[in-house]
């Protein structure tokens, strides 16, 4: 059985057609149309991808693989533009249809008092049709299509405020470091293509293996293999998509966009993008053991190293920014340690527990007036029950508590880089492990910090009336003093609650129910290759015993009891003894620094690369372009042309005394001159002879 | 059959120029409306050239030829192959939409400002289809009178330096071009391009020859380093003039060297793609750092023009490279088609950027980036298109500005991965000066009170931004069309390539 290209059509075109609508005929629809058309364009994709899961793990359907037009045709070479839809997609397609549409909803609430509301409307339906774009590919011009259209829309909406400076500040450096990865990721393209003559990814699949023994001279006498040259540059490419260090500087500065963004692009999809392109091209990054020994090393350091920033964050979104680098990092492992499976399914758990986790914080920035500085929360679960509830559960998954759906892909990808030879293997397996007691520290302090202690803000009693209602929620917003409230937080409407409450069960729920066929049961079928040699989850895969079992041994083993470390020091510190945290951090003083600074990383880059090329560029176009191009090769031979002119007018000044002295000169030269050489040659010169 | 449709193309807007010319300053509106129906008149024509002209066999077609001059058997000869018909229609189509864009603008003596529009209109079109080197020689000299006229009354302040500069760099570089026809001349007897690209020719030949065609097309197109006019050129330009300029006149210049480098010296132009290469990637890194820290707008577009013609000329050249060196005609393919369709696309998007800094500048007659900020609050709409030029101009995937960009690299690669990498630098150094001139200009809030009172695009404006936003969305989303009508042209130019004339 086939599936219908018609049903694909829409899946892709259904949130386009929606973006334009909400874009171009705001005025026409208005704000409740706008909503409308984009919540029942992105509603029918949902349906549609899950009738295409449907279709290709119980309904029989064979992956789909066709070409709908022709990009361009040079003598043998042509680009397409087609969809490959195999169970790897239909996966994504499922949750970033999934997510979108908890997003669109949760939207209408959360920018309720927005002027830009249909505009924001018209963005987030619009990076929906392009993630489609990028994941329904079957050839990489499209696969750079997507990648570059979703990296426009994040430029749009981190900069969607974009009267605040710090926004259109982020959204540019966003788009400029992601331009860094795709820099890579194009030449990448470039050398499939040399080497395999083609765009499309069957092909170039299919002749995979002929890459093995091939190489490109970088420089006389240098050789380099070809697939470990295709595979790092395209990994470079995810480097800027899935923000690994050291191209991650801008993920947490997306932050300045409006949350619901976060939890879609920041978190969820987009920049799982880069995960999901290294595990369509597994066949080639097979071949390839230095490439995916970069990608493990790239990844483990991500994993920690971002995950300890987000222990002295104070505001709300950045800790989960944080995070969110962080098990980006874990998914970049599981890729390098062949584990392509594992990373989608962590990119799976991932996008559920973490787009809660962010539009949880959504619900607490609007609950505290869009105060995001966590010390000036606290004890806040009384006021949003939901809202707490919800974001406990999505913490448990991202600490990987035995049973959430965080558990099942994040415990796989630890035990298997354990079980790794890869070169690399041993610095990633400490990275992961102590990554899982950072990520608890994180986020268990988080949890308290927000909803748990005593509270860390005052209400204004005179405000303090419910019938205000939602309306005036808003009004203050960048204007009241930190810590001080107009009344008093509530929970949030259900338009906002009710995405928490559907993300919250798969969250807990999804990982047990899949991670045995999805993990070890070979489901992703011939979408991922893995060479036999490597194959770490299949070796995993023989002790696993189903989901129950693999919870049980999970309380057993040491990311539990990091877990718990991080949990009882929590909630020692935070509950019982707030200004424990206080005296660590002064312990701590230079270690602090570190952390807050960032490694000093975002400094290095402004200085060198922003203001560096600021720099050259003046002296290019200071001393290159004016001095010596423009005063001395153009207008200097100007001047040149201007002086002799000037000094040969001069002779000719207009007086007869001067040009009979001239005539006299000349004749006491020549008559000079044949004195000098002799009779007769000069004089029979001068009468022409 | 009518068969003198390209001779119609280039009469058309040279003689309705005229009328244009005698409605006076007594009757600007009418002298507006009798210059738009040439405009439009002549982009029907152009359609019926596409419709007209068999992409599928290539080869030149429509021939035209009389003898001009006998004595020296100079002809008016004509025709056309897919890349001229490409550049014509673009031509065409941008004519419309400089002659709209001018309409209220230029309130001084509209009727000579657009009888020299389509004087000049009319004047490329003839470059693009002669087939004899004098005739084309003539024309290549004779689009410097208007624009020099376009330059030297509606410019800025600094016109005078600026038009000067432009007509004594281009002039200056013809000569050469002059010299070596001459030369040719006296070789065989004619200036049919057809009989000079049949003549064999001594390297020692080649290399001069092709030296004097380079030294005239590099200033043309412009190449670093002799570029430096364009940018003042640029500035003093009024917004029309400067659209025409970067849509179609540098187009001229890589224009001539498809039909006369390659043909004519293609020993001497593979011995040197080295050193034209070489300059196209000073132009993509080099020029990309300058285009970064430029103060006045015009200034900035006009240097990301200079770069972004860079990739034209490498992709014409890197195909001389994958002919020669490896033999790789499917990638030299590649690469000239990514040249040609840069050309068109850099036409639309360079005309789009001057459209928009026109209609910034009618605002607030200020070029410099520091007096706005903030322009998306008040100009919405404008904001979306400026985006959307900008983002072409960074070669983003659905513009038109990726397509070329994308094949010229991707054909590099194969030539030599170095080439590639530094072509692809113009993925960070384009966005960097290309959005930073957006966040400075469009993003943030209003920074003064002039910024404030900026009202939003009028029909017209939003008539002629959206006409080069579906031509750069069209180009991008769909651009097998546009490759199919250049194809047969472009193979029988890559086979050119690798005919050795010594």
């Amino acid at each position: 059985m086939q599936l219908s290209t018609s049903i694909l059509l829409t899946i892709a075109l259904a949130p386009l057609v929606g973006c334009l609508l909400a874009g171009f005929f705001s005025k026409f629809i208005g704000r409740a149309g706008s909503h409308t058309v984009t919540l029942l364009g992105v509603g029918i994709s949902c349906v549609l991808s899950f009738h295409v899961l449907y279709q290709l793990t119980l309904g029989g359907a064979e992956a789909y693989n066709q070409n709908l037009y022709t990009w361009f045709q040079i003598g043998p070479l042509n680009a397409s533009i087609g969809f490959l839809v195999d169970r790897l997609t239909a996966m994504m397609l499922v949750v970033v249809s999934f997510v979108s549409l908890l997003v669109h909803l949760y939207t209408i609430g959360y920018m309720a008092e927005d002027d830009g509301y249909t505009r924001f409307f018209s963005y987030i339906s619009l990076f929906t049709f392009s993630m489609f774009m990028l994941v329904m590919s079957n050839n990489f011009v499209q696969l750079f299509f997507g990648w570059e259209a979703v990296g426009l829309v994040s430029y749009l909406l981190i900069g969607f405020w974009y009267k605040r400076p710090t926004a259109i500040f982020a959204n540019l450096k966003a788009f400029l470091v992601n331009r860094v990865g795709d820099f890579g990721f194009l030449l990448g393209i470039a050398a499939v293509l040399y080497f395999m003559h083609t765009l499309d990814y069957a092909t170039a699949f299919g002749s995979a293996p002929g890459l093995v023994g091939r190489t490109l001279q970088i420089t006389a006498g240098t050789q380099w293999d070809a697939a470990t040259v295709i595979c790092i540059c395209l990994f470079i490419g995810a480097m800027g998509k899935s923000a690994q260090v050291p191209l991650h500087v801008w993920l947490p500065d997306s932050m300045e966009g409006p949350t619901p963004i976060s939890a879609l692009i920041h978190a969820a999809t987009m920049v799982t993008a880069g995960i999901f392109m290294v595990a369509r091209m597994s066949p080639l990054f097979e071949l390839s053991s230095t490439a995916l020994s970069f990608v493990l090393v790239i990844g483990a350091t991500t994993a920690l190293f971002t995950g300890l920033i987000g222990i002295v964050q104070n505001d709300i979104k950045r800790v989960i920014a944080y995070s969110t680098l962080s098990q980006l990092g874990y998914m970049t492992v599981a890729l390098g340690v062949s584990m392509y499976s594992g990373a989608v399914f962590h990119l799976m758990t991932h996008a559920f527990f973490k787009a809660l986790l962010f539009l949880g914080a959504g619900s607490v920035i609007i609950a505290m007036h869009h105060e995001q500085d966590m010390r000036y929360m606290g004890g806040l679960r009384k006021y949003m029950p939901i809202t707490w509830i919800t974001m406990w559960i999505g913490s448990l998954a991202l600490v990987a508590v035995p049973f959430t759906s965080g558990f099942y892909s994040k415990d796989a990808i630890i035990e298997a880089v354990g079980l790794s030879h890869r070169w690399g293997a041993h610095y990633a397996y400490f990275c992961v492990m102590a990554g899982a007691l950072v990520t608890g520290l994180y986020t268990f302090r988080q949890m308290y910090l927000t909803f748990h202690g005593k509270e860390r803000f005052t209400v204004l009693a005179h405000h303090g009336h419910d019938h205000h209602g939602h309306d005036d929620a808003h009004d203050d917003h960048g204007q009241h003093e930190p810590g001080v409230l107009a009344h008093a937080p509530k929970e949030s409407p259900w338009v906002v609650t009710l995405p928490l409450v559907l993300l919250a069960i798969p969250s807990l729920l999804v990982g047990f129910f899949t991670v045995g066929p999805v993990l070890f049961g070979n489901w992703f079928g011939s979408a991922i290759h893995v060479d036999a040699a490597d194959n770490v989850l299949g070796e995993l895969g023989q002790e696993f015993h189903g989901s129950f079992a693999m919870a049980l041994h999970g309380f057993t083993q040491l990311p539990f009891f990091l877990v718990l470390i991080a949990f009882v020091s929590c909630t020692y510190i935070y509950l019982f003894n707030p200004a424990m945290a206080d005296k660590i951090k002064r312990a701590f003083m230079p270690l602090w620094i570190v952390l807050d600074r960032k490694y000093w990383v975002d400094n290095v880059y402004f200085a060198v690369f922003a203001q560096g090329s600021v720099k050259l560029g003046r002296l290019f176009w200071k001393v290159g372009d004016t001095a010596a191009i423009d005063d001395v090769m153009v207008n200097g031979s100007v001047k040149l042309v201007h002086r002799v002119a000037a000094s040969v007018r001069r002779l000719q000044s207009g007086y007869l005394y001067h040009y009979a002295f001239a005539m006299i000169l000349g004749l006491i030269l020549l008559l000079g001159g044949y004195w000098l050489m002799g009779s007769g040659h000069m004089g029979s010169v001068l009468v022409g002879q | 059959m009518f068969n003198h449709l390209l001779s119609l193309l280039i009469w058309l807007p040279v003689v309705g120029a005229i009328p244009v010319l005698l409605a006076g300053t007594a009757r600007p509106n009418l002298a507006r409306w009798l210059s738009m129906l040439v405009a439009v008149l002549t982009f029907v024509a152009s359609l019926f050239l596409l419709q007209q002209y068999n992409a599928a066999t290539g080869g030149l077609q429509l021939t035209e030829s009389y003898m001009w001059i006998a004595s020296w058997g100079v002809h008016y000869g004509l025709a056309v192959d897919g890349i001229s018909v490409a550049l014509i229609a673009m031509t065409t189509f941008v004519g419309i939409l400089v002659i709209a864009g001018a309409w209220e603008v230029i309130q001084d003596k509209p009727h000579q400002y657009m009888a020299a529009m389509l004087m000049l209109e009319g004047l490329l079109i003839g470059v693009f289809c002669a087939t004899d080197a004098l005739l084309f020689y003539a024309l290549f000299e004779a689009i410097l009178i208007p624009m020099f006229i376009l330059i030297g009354i509606w410019g800025g302040p600094r016109r005078v330096y600026a038009t000067l500069k432009f007509f004594i760099y281009t002039f200056f570089g013809s000569v050469f071009m002059l010299i070596a026809l001459l030369y040719l001349y006296q070789k065989v007897g004619t200036f049919d391009m057809a009989t000079l690209a049949a003549l064999p020719l001594t390297m020692k030949e080649q290399t001069w020859i092709f030296f004097a065609f380079l030294i005239a097309f590099a200033i043309k197109v412009p190449m670093v380093p002799v570029h430096t006019w364009l940018p003042d050129a640029h500035v003093e330009a009024p917004t029309g003039g400067s659209v025409v300029l970067a849509a179609v006149m540098l187009k001229v210049g890589t224009y001539g060297m498809l039909r006369f480098i390659l043909p004519i010296v293609p020993d001497a132009g593979a011995h040197y793609a080295w050193l034209v290469i070489v300059l196209s990637l000073i132009a993509i890194v080099y020029i990309g750092y300058v285009a970064l820290v430029q103060e006045d707008m015009k200034k900035l577009v006009a240097y990301s023009s200079v770069a972004h013609m860079g990739f034209v000329t490498l992709g014409i050249f890197v195909a001389f490279m994958l002919v020669r060196d490896s033999g790789n005609v499917a990638m030299a393919g590649l690469a000239m088609q990514g040249a040609m369709v840069q050309m068109i696309s850099h036409g639309f998007i360079s005309g789009a950027m001057f459209t928009c800094i026109g209609v910034l500048y009618d605002r607030m007659h200020t070029r410099s980036i520091k007096d706005y900020g903030g322009v998306i609050n008040v100009m919405p709409w404008f904001g979306f298109f400026y985006v959307l030029f900008a983002m072409a101009n960074c070669g983003l995937p659905g513009t038109s500005g990726f397509v070329g960009e994308f094949m010229v690299i991707l054909a590099s690669f194969s030539a030599n991965p170095w080439i590639a990498l530094f072509a692809a630098f113009t993925l960070i150094i384009g966005a960097a000066y290309t959005l930073w001139l957006v966040k400075r200009v469009l993003w943030g809030d209003i920074t003064n009170s002039h910024v404030a009172e900026m009202k939003e695009i009028n029909g017209r404006e939003t008539f002629v931004l959206a006409s080069f936003a579906f031509a750069v969305l069209a180009l991008g989303i769909w651009p097998q069309p546009l490759v199919h009508l250049m194809n047969s042209s472009v193979s029988q130019l890559v086979q050119q390539l690798a005919i050795h004339k010594i």
